[in-house]
């Protein structure tokens, strides 16, 4: 089993910026008194760069900065790399003929098409249900004494968003000052998978708990070796405030011009996204929560039809009850409503009475002539189960 | 081991794993679902040993999505199910999905796989026990062949083994359609002798009603994924879709239909030929007769005129009997075309039901 241990310092000085060209920021294994000496070696080949204005210092959340700030994000995967895993500075020479093109770093060792630019201030992550269920449920078999989990997320990119349809978890052991890591087995599992499915890519990884310490730093630089920029999911399964939140997250790097870059998490939006199948099986497990033992059983065929039309029955008066109360006075009109409201009555399609009772009853016949036809087909097998055994 | 030869979809399901499997399940894991990791559930006399199949939410939330990203068309996508046996109960508790057979890749170890996500799923405290596979079917024909092969071998070595029917398409529809079936015991018996001549089934009573035993499914989930469908429904969006009371429903229906056709067709020649057969060996056994009887008086005239008799000439290799047809495939052929059937019928059951809302909101209208 490959560890990778990180031993736990953050850059107290700060540390030279160049922004267009610098990895994310490497947190030194050394103490502050060796960022002096890595700041030239930092500033040297990225020295032509032109460093962009806007610094990103603001805290704010979701305005990261433009273009180049998330364009150094393929260099860890340059050659440069190699020694680099004993938590050393992360790549700080990127060839300059990267700068202009960010979104194009394929050649090198990653592991799928690079993340077109940083994430502008829309950028949406998409998640599938049964990511978060495998996290929770990964969360709920974590060894003994550890206080949260960590996995890799797997799925797809593309250009306005990036979709999330599969994680694993990861072993790892996380200290006061230490954390180490399963790479060995994080490389495994993905290759598994992808005999699965070829099509996802590492995009990231998450992370239990409700909040960003810095070993997620840490093992946010692993990742960001692995994909390009990559996403920070956290699920708050200890239930602060009440609530599980899901966040995701995305790394940019702040600080002062001139001085150590720091790392800053900044949130994306996060949008669910279901498969039509998805949606119903979600519904299904959903009705778990209103049992007593969380047991449901599936239900057949006629008392689905009975359900649904208990939910239409459900909502019809739930609208009914809103009419009423408009004509009554107790709440005002709102003509959106009403709009929809009429739209809703003349669903309902308008055909001549006799001609609709000509349709029911054909419908109805066929339908009838299917069942009898399948159940005279049964009586055949069975007769001829009969003879055969005579 | 078992190798369920090709048909259409090849299915290869070794049992290698279950020596790991039994090897460790004495460490198994903590698992925290809450469940006593008791030993295997005792083979019952002739009783099942499964009486109800309970699945975590989150499998059936990893078998929808594997269909929906790797299945296309007819192609059928399986898996393996993880979990243990908790007295009469089988509990699966997580899922892995297999990679499609293609052709190219012929050397794709499937044991080694198998082996390899089983032993990394321990690592990270998922239930490492074999309980069982799934696979997603077409329109509902999976009683094939291949299927009874792979669910006898997973049964022979684990006495509990299920295998989850998905139906994507029914699916879609509007209710997630789920079947855990196993084989009956007297199935069992029959496939270990792999004696498929009338005289054997005939024997072992079989008929097509009794190959596949349903076992009712529950879903369970953990307070901590209600937590979690409760944040899910908060945020999502309420589904546009509501397939449930679709009244377009004859798409659907001709291609189950079709389907049955087909079946029909296949049984019918199936009965043309035993029936051939039938009457070869009864012409046979007259031939036969005849033959003996001619030999018979031959004899007694060359007796009477002291001649030696003919030599008696072995008659089985002058008539030789014909083969009897083998019986598993008819029998599976009934199988299909009962649960089609049975499919058929749910159908139309529930697309009166909506003709008749849709004949009420009429009514209310006029």
């Amino acid at each position: 089993m490959a560890l990778l241990m990180f031993s736990n310092s953050l850059p107290s000085a700060p540390r030279s910026f160049s922004l267009d060209k610098m990895a994310t920021p490497a947190v030194p294994a050394s103490a502050p008194p060796a960022t002096p000496s890595e700041a030239p070696a930092a500033a040297s080949s990225p020295a032509s760069a032109p460093v962009p204005a806007p610094a990103p210092a603001s805290a704010s959340a979701p305005a990261p900065s433009p273009a180049p700030a998330a364009a150094p994000s393929p260099a860890p995967a340059s050659s440069s790399d190699p020694a680099a895993a004993a938590a050393t500075t992360a790549a700080p020479g990127q060839t300059p003929a990267s700068a202009p093109a960010p979104a194009q770093t394929p050649a090198q060792s990653l592991s799928g098409p690079a993340l077109p630019g940083p994430f502008p201030g829309g950028r949406v992550v998409r998640l599938h249900p049964v990511i978060l269920a495998s996290i929770v449920d990964s969360y709920e078999r974590r060894n003994e004494g550890a206080a949260r989990v960590i996995g890799t997320l797997l799925g797809t990119v593309d250009k306005h968003s990036v979709e999330v349809t599969n994680c694993f978890s990861v072993p790892h052991n996380e200290s006061e000052d230490e954390v180490a890591v399963d790479m060995e087995f994080a490389k495994n599992m993905y290759e598994l998978h992808k005999k699965v499915s070829p099509n996802e890519l590492i995009l990231g990884w998450y992370a239990t708990g409700h909040d960003i310490t810095e070993h997620s730093v840490l093992i946010h630089e692993y990742y960001s070796r692995e994909a390009p920029n990559p996403i920070h999911l956290t699920v708050d399964t200890s239930l602060q405030n009440g609530r599980m939140s899901i966040k995701a997250y995305v790394s940019t790097l702040m600080g002062v011009p001139g001085r150590t870059m720091g790392v800053m998490f900044t949130p994306l939006t996060v949008k669910y996204t279901y498969y039509d199948t998805e949606r119903i099986g979600v519904d299904l497990i959903m009705k778990t929560c209103f049992s007593p033992n969380r047991v449901i059983g599936l239900s057949s065929d006629l008392q689905q039809v009975g359900g649904a039309s208990a939910r239409i029955q459900d909502a019809l008066s739930t609208v009914l009850q809103y009419a009423e109360d408009v004509l009554s006075g107790k709440v005002s009109a709102d003509n959106t409503v009403g709009r929809f409201l009429m739209s809703l009555v003349n669903q309902v399609p308008k055909i001549v009475p006799e001609d609709f009772e000509t349709m029911l009853n054909s419908n109805i016949n066929d339908l009838l002539m299917v069942t009898y036809l399948a159940n005279l087909t049964q009586s055949q097998i069975a007769l001829n189960e009969k003879l055969v055994n005579l | 081991k078992h190798n369920a030869h090709a048909q259409g979809v090849p299915l290869r399901r070794k049992m290698a794993s279950r020596k790991e499997g039994t090897g460790s399940s004495a460490t198994s894991s903590s698992s925290t679902t809450g469940a006593a990791g008791k030993g295997k559930g005792k083979g019952g006399s002739g009783d099942s040993a499964v009486k109800q199949v309970q699945i975590d939410g989150l499998v059936v939330l990893k078998i929808i999505k594997h269909y929906q990203e790797e299945g296309q068309g007819t192609e059928v996508v399986q898996g393996v199910l993880l979990g243990l046996v908790v007295e009469d109960r089988l509990e699966i508790t997580n899922c892995f999905p297999f990679p499609q057979h293609t052709e190219d890749d012929a050397d794709f170890d499937e044991v080694q796989y198998q082996m390899e996500m089983m032993r990394s799923l321990r690592h990270v405290n998922i239930d490492h026990l074999h309980v069982g596979w799934y696979q997603s079917t077409y329109y509902g024909s999976f009683v094939t062949r291949a299927l009874l092969d792979s669910q006898f071998s997973y049964q022979h070595a684990i006495e509990e083994s299920v295998v989850l029917i998905y139906d994507p398409i029914k699916t879609a529809q509007g209710s997630l359609s789920l079947k855990a079936y196993r084989l009956t015991p007297k199935l069992m018996e029959v496939c270990k002798e792999k004696d498929f001549s009338p005289e054997a089934l005939k024997k072992g009573n079989i008929t097509f009603e009794h190959m596949f035993e349903e076992v009712p499914i529950v879903i369970k989930n953990s307070h901590l994924i209600n937590v979690l469908m409760w944040e899910l429904e908060k945020k999502s969006a309420v589904a546009d879709k509501h397939e449930l009371l679709s009244l377009a429903s004859s798409n659907h229906l001709g291609k189950t239909l079709q389907l049955l056709m087909d079946r029909v067709d296949e049984m019918s020649q199936d009965i043309v030929k035993y029936n051939t057969y039938m009457r070869n060996t009864s012409k046979q056994q007259q031939q036969k007769h005849q033959y003996q009887q001619r030999r018979q008086q031959e004899n007694m005239q060359r007796q009477s005129r002291g001649e030696p008799p003919l030599p008696e000439e072995d008659l089985s290799k002058l008539f030789k009997p014909h083969q009897p047809p083998a019986r598993m495939d008819s029998l599976l052929i009934a199988g299909q075309i009962n649960t089609y059937c049975q499919n058929i019928k749910e159908f139309t059951a529930q697309n009166l039901g909506k003709l008749f809302m849709a004949q009420a909101l009429q009514e209310y209208n006029s």
